[in-house]
């Protein structure tokens, strides 16, 4: 993703953020006429555990690291892409059933879970920092 | 996101006002527990003004449904929306919580 991207945004990791961001990025998947389940549930739940995962443990919620958001939006698909400055992860590894009994009552491991119930596509990959990209078609 | 605590009998009713996510979910938690140490031990959480709640929100809650049934207590919640009520099936915390669909019907329940 690159030049062409709707929205390219450096933020301080700061969990305060996140709900400005998801706001920009829903507003412009309503402007590409995304569903409304699409609008109120996938792409705000989903964003908002990308960014919480990439500011408070791929950035190990440092204010003085930063994480950047690029969103390129079309009446085809949204691509959402959070880099953080942190070594990354195992997105197999990570993700864990918190649907199972003894998983049920705890406190953690929901996010990852979401994310790739609500999105079409979860990958994570390298750049200059560890990135996830999130892939959401419009229906 | 607001909080607003109002008390039927003895039960203690918390409207939430907003979306409930990483950034405002210890207010809850530490507003529900601050009742539960001020000796309520009926809690019912009203999401009728919400429109999602991430998973560290969703954390929140089973920790404190945890907390007030370990004091003899309950957590019960009402007016989830269709996208919150998708959230408890797909993490199948509707099988944890009693959910009802109108505050009376939560008020009723208790």
């Amino acid at each position: 993703m690159a030049s062409n991207a709707a929205l390219d945004i450096r933020i301080p990791s700061d969990v305060q953020q996140i709900e400005g961001i998801v706001a920009q990025v829903v507003h412009r998947c309503r402007e590409h006429r995304f569903n409304g389940r699409q609008l109120t549930l996938n792409v705000p739940v989903a964003l908002t555990e990308a960014l919480s995962n990439a500011i408070l443990r791929g950035n190990g919620d440092d204010m003085a690291k930063h994480v950047r958001v690029r969103a390129e939006v079309s009446e085809i698909r949204l691509v959402l892409e959070v880099e953080d400055e942190g070594n990354g992860f195992d997105l197999d590894a990570c993700t864990s059933d918190p649907t199972t009994p003894e998983n049920l009552e705890r406190e953690t491991g929901r996010g990852l879970f979401l994310m790739r119930s609500l999105m079409d596509q979860v990958e994570r990959f390298r750049g200059d920092g560890n990135i996830v990209r999130l892939t959401l078609i419009r229906r | 996101m607001s909080l607003q605590v109002t008390k039927h009998g003895d039960i203690v009713i918390i409207d939430v006002d907003g979306q409930l996510i990483v950034g405002n979910r210890q207010e809850l938690k530490q507003r529900v527990l601050d009742e539960a140490e001020g000796g309520a031990r009926r809690i019912l959480i009203d999401f009728a003004k919400t429109a999602y709640i991430d998973s560290s929100g969703l954390g929140v809650l089973v920790s404190l449904a945890k907390r007030l049934r370990e004091l003899g207590g309950d957590l019960r919640l009402a007016n989830l929306n269709d996208d919150l009520q998708t959230l408890f099936e797909l993490t199948k915390l509707d099988s944890l919580f009693q959910i009802a669909d109108t505050r009376e019907r939560a008020l009723e329940s208790f």
